[in-house]
């Protein structure tokens, strides 16, 4: 199957190895990957910002930069919803494409650490993406996934939210962290680099010995 | 503005249709002002609207699934949720139940809603009849007996509807211990149904009251205490059969 | 906006998250719930369509049954018409049941000017009144304050040595002293959950009994209500006392709820005024994607879920209305610009909120709607938003080429409490270049 990746351009720009792995794991699962380079951004920021018409105007750019593609597939789940909201694009998160669509759980990935997955706002409730994402852990070999406590409380990264309201961010994230380290996992994932960021950055900070990687990193393994 | 008391029943305000030209409630021009003012802001922030009604899909369930004997045991249980207490018993029972509960509650003086059947009644303890008791004199009694209107099985709600027999709003609010009287077939399954059976009363325009356990409140610490200006003590006599 | 300070965070984690769980129960036996929800929703989109027809017929309704129908274009006007309706009757003070409508427009503090005394009769609003206090929490209001606080309040307010902290004991005390201003009051003031057109009937919902008292025993009642609360038919009660009691305090039903219809004879009051409140309502009308604020039937569930509410606590929105909803609806009820511009913003949008509202508001689109029309976007995100519709543009700006670009946005606030990701040798698309041409 031929997709089109949309890469997203925090991923692009900061987090490079999500998008790579994104590939490798689509590539793996049997799709041929094109990556056309006209793409930008979605306007997620500008949208939930209420900068409206810059908003409009990168959203606007999106059917022609997908042209000719019938399937779309973002390691992210909050720009998956951006562009469904905003376009009839037929625009999928990674989890949810393989599990759902291609039927694919085992991505013949091996990863020999404790793992615990923290469920994005989005893809719990904008996109409703289930367990999909569990469902790929459990299949790499050797992962120990380990329940992430209070998993649906929201990280405090909220986009612009974390610097207008950084008092309320960090003291969210501050819960986020405790119940990361109550699992004991090595490793924290989800399907969003922007929590990610949020997330690590608390964690190296702090100092602490564990590491945010996409689901993407993971499954590419 | 100031009210003039107490509007007779041939008082135009009180009564008759408002028309068209009519404030509407007697009040004057300042509330006509106001009247006309509000309405015109919600036209004015409406008018993109269609006038007619919007269908409402409602495919929400309308009867419970429950039926028969179910029913009624459903009533009792979820009425044992609340901490009242459910009594099930048969037809001509109701008397003697009530003498047991008086004595159990300490309660020697009682009033008895004005539609209560005579064969309610027991023997053994001080009935006083509402003849229209001031507040202050039922404060003084130590319960009341009434019957009900209907009651709803899944949420063990029982409804009073301001007849003879539920008696009137005061009777069953200001006395610390109410007993009522619920026939199994006056219990409905659900909510629906029971906005169903009401709808001739509401349409009437009586009062309706739905009791669901006794009073509560979760206002200090959360920590949920029973009885605080309700009766603290209701009973439940389920008649069956 | 500020964080809470501890004891308050740890009232409110507590309270939010057992009433949350109550909810959740309760709920999940609800096999048509959804269905419960996209009716309770339309009716209520319904009912805002038309309610200049609704209201008209309401009043209709009531005065035909023997009540009296006012309106008030704002709160000086209904504080005005209930002060004078009280006045008229000689009465000094006055029983009321909680109404958040009658703390909106700030009724008691009208009437103490009048020389008459409110007295609040909710368990929680009497400890929030006796302790000059302001509410925090739409449904458990005094949920900042804990027992002993609480005895202490008691113990000075109301002049009761020996008192304990234990809650049976405090709530028999408030009991004994509010009894006798039930029997006493020439005057009763409640809000009402709801107006029902068809019927005239207008309803309370509550759980302490204070409301019966309120509504049936002074010879005089008023209440003040919404215009948004009114709904078209009978019927419609059904949806909404499902939707209401599951969602607010997490029960089956609600230990009492009263419907009337103006007087009945020798039953109740022998005289019923319904204060129709605007004070803002038909401005949040005038918005068409913010009009869906007035659907709230002012459950709460939404403040329960709110990581936001839960760390600043209800103080915070400086509001009678506070989280996910007061975010909504007092920038509209106030006006904008106005003095809860702020509001809109506090949120990380996460939509824990719109998963629970009994009516389907969808919170965070209209959060979204009204940073547009308060504005208060990053300048340097609009630059970034130019930036980023070009590749060229795009592909300089992520290469730090475009001035002020990478470090625009507040990164003092973000370093605050995080390390920024290292920066990675090449971008995604660099790589794509160099490794597949």
């Amino acid at each position: 199957m031929r997709v089109a990746l949309f890469v997203t351009c925090l991923v692009d720009t900061l987090f490079p190895r999500a998008g790579i792995a994104t590939v490798k794991v689509l590539e793996r699962a049997g799709c041929e990957v094109e990556f056309p380079a006209d793409q930008t951004c979605c306007g997620q920021m500008h949208r939930n910002t209420g900068a409206s018409v810059e908003a409009a105007r990168l959203a606007r750019r999106l059917p022609d930069v997908f042209a000719g593609y019938d399937v779309i597939v973002t390691p992210s789940a909050s720009c998956a919803a951006t562009v469904r909201e905003t376009t009839d694009l037929g625009v999928f998160e990674l989890s949810e494409f393989l599990v759902r669509e291609l039927g694919v759980e085992d991505v013949g990935a091996s990863f020999p650490h404790r793992v615990t997955y923290h469920p994005t706002c989005h893809s719990l409730r904008a996109l409703r993406v289930g367990d999909a994402p569990l469902r790929l852990l459990r299949a790499v070999r050797g992962l120990e996934l380990v329940e992430l406590p209070e998993a649906r409380e929201c990280c405090g990264f909220g986009g612009t939210f974390a610097i207008k309201n950084a008092d309320v961010s960090l003291a969210m994230l501050d819960d986020k962290l405790r119940c990361v380290r109550e699992t004991g996992a090595a490793v924290c994932t989800a399907a969003d680099c922007s929590c990610l960021m949020h997330i690590g950055g608390g964690l190296r900070r702090a100092g602490d010995y564990v590491r945010t990687l996409h689901l993407a990193e993971i499954l590419a393994s | 503005m100031a009210s003039r008391g107490r509007a007779s029943p041939d008082h135009p305000d009180s009564r008759g249709r408002a028309s068209p030209d009519h404030p509407g409630n007697g009040r004057g021009t300042g509330s006509s002002t106001a009247r006309a003012a509000v309405l015109g802001r919600i036209r004015a922030a409406t008018r993109t609207e269609a006038a007619q009604p919007m269908t409402v899909p409602r495919d929400y369930a309308t009867r419970s699934p429950l039926a028969g004997p179910a029913v009624t045991d459903r009533f009792a249980e979820r009425v044992a949720e609340y901490r009242a207490s459910v009594h099930r018993i048969a037809p001509g029972e109701v008397a003697e139940r009530v003498v047991v509960l008086a004595r159990e509650r300490s309660a020697r003086r009682i009033v008895v809603a004005p539609g209560v059947p005579e064969d309610w009644r027991p023997d053994g303890i001080e009935l006083v009849a509402d003849r229209s008791l001031a507040s202050s004199v039922l404060d003084g009694i130590d319960g009341v007996l009434s019957g009900c209107a209907l009651a709803i099985a899944e949420t063990g709600t029982i409804v009073l509807d301001g007849t003879a027999r539920s008696g009137r709003r005061a009777l069953t609010l200001v006395p610390d211990w109410h007993a009522c009287v619920v026939s199994a077939d006056q219990v409905v399954g659900s909510v629906p149904e029971a906005i169903a059976g009401l709808r001739e009363a509401a349409t009437a325009g009586r009062p309706l009251t739905f009791v669901s356990g006794p009073s509560a409140t979760s206002d200090i610490e959360l920590r949920r205490v029973e009885g605080v200006h309700g009766p603290r003590r209701l009973d439940v006599l389920l008649v069956e059969g | 906006m500020k964080v809470g300070d501890p004891q308050l965070r740890r009232n409110l984690r507590a309270a939010t998250r057992g009433i949350r769980q109550k909810r959740n129960a309760v709920v999940a036996e609800v096999e048509d719930w959804e269905e419960l929800r996209v009716a309770g929703e339309a009716i209520k989109r319904d009912a805002m369509g038309r309610l200049d027809v609704l209201l008209e017929q309401l009043e209709d309704a009531v005065t035909r049954a023997g009540g009296k129908v006012h309106w008030a274009r704002d709160a000086v006007e209904a504080n005005a018409v209930i002060g004078d309706l009280v006045a008229g009757h000689d009465a000094r003070e006055v029983v009321k049941v909680k109404s958040l409508t009658t703390d909106e427009i700030e009724l008691n503090q009208a009437l103490e000017r009048r020389g008459i005394t409110a007295i609040e009769t909710d368990l929680a609003e009497l400890i929030v009144q006796l302790s000059d206090d302001w509410p925090s929490h739409i449904l458990v209001p005094a949920i900042h304050r804990n027992r002993s606080e609480i005895r202490d309040v008691f113990a000075r307010e109301l002049g009761l040595e020996g008192l304990s902290d234990d809650p049976e004991e405090l709530t028999d005390a408030a009991r004994r002293h509010l009894r006798q201003a039930f029997l006493r009051a020439r005057v009763g003031v409640s809000g009402a959950n709801f107006g029902i057109a068809e019927t005239g009937t207008v309803g309370v919902v509550e759980s302490e009994g204070n409301g019966r008292m309120c509504t049936t025993l002074p010879p005089v009642l008023i209440t003040v209500m919404g215009i948004e609360k009114v709904l078209p038919a009978w019927r419609d009660l059904e949806v909404f006392l499902q939707l209401l009691p599951r969602s607010s305090t997490g029960e089956r039903m609600n230990p009492y709820t009263s419907l009337w219809t103006g007087v009945s004879e020798d039953d109740g009051p022998g005289e019923f005024h319904l204060v129709l409140l605007d004070n803002g309502r038909t401005r949040v009308l005038a918005d068409e994607v913010g009009r869906d604020a007035l659907h709230c039937i002012r459950c709460s569930a939404c403040l329960n879920v709110c990581p936001v509410y839960e760390r600043v606590g209800g103080h915070a929105y400086g509001s009678i209305y506070p989280g996910p909803i007061g975010a909504i609806l007092t920038p509209q009820l106030r006006g904008i610009p106005g003095d809860a511009d702020e509001l809109p913003w506090a949120s990380s949008l996460c939509g824990a909120c719109a998963d629970v509202c009994p009516v389907k508001i969808d919170i965070p689109r209209l959060l979204v709607h009204l940073r547009s029309r308060v504005g208060g976007s990053d300048p340097a995100l609009r630059l970034m938003g130019w930036a980023m519709a070009g590749r060229r543009r795009f592909e300089a700006a992520q290469l730090g080429r475009v001035p002020g670009m990478r470090t625009g946005i507040g990164m003092g606030a973000w370093t605050k409490g995080r390390d920024l990701p290292p920066p990675p040798r090449e971008t995604f698309r660099q790589w794509w270049r160099r490794t597949r041409g």
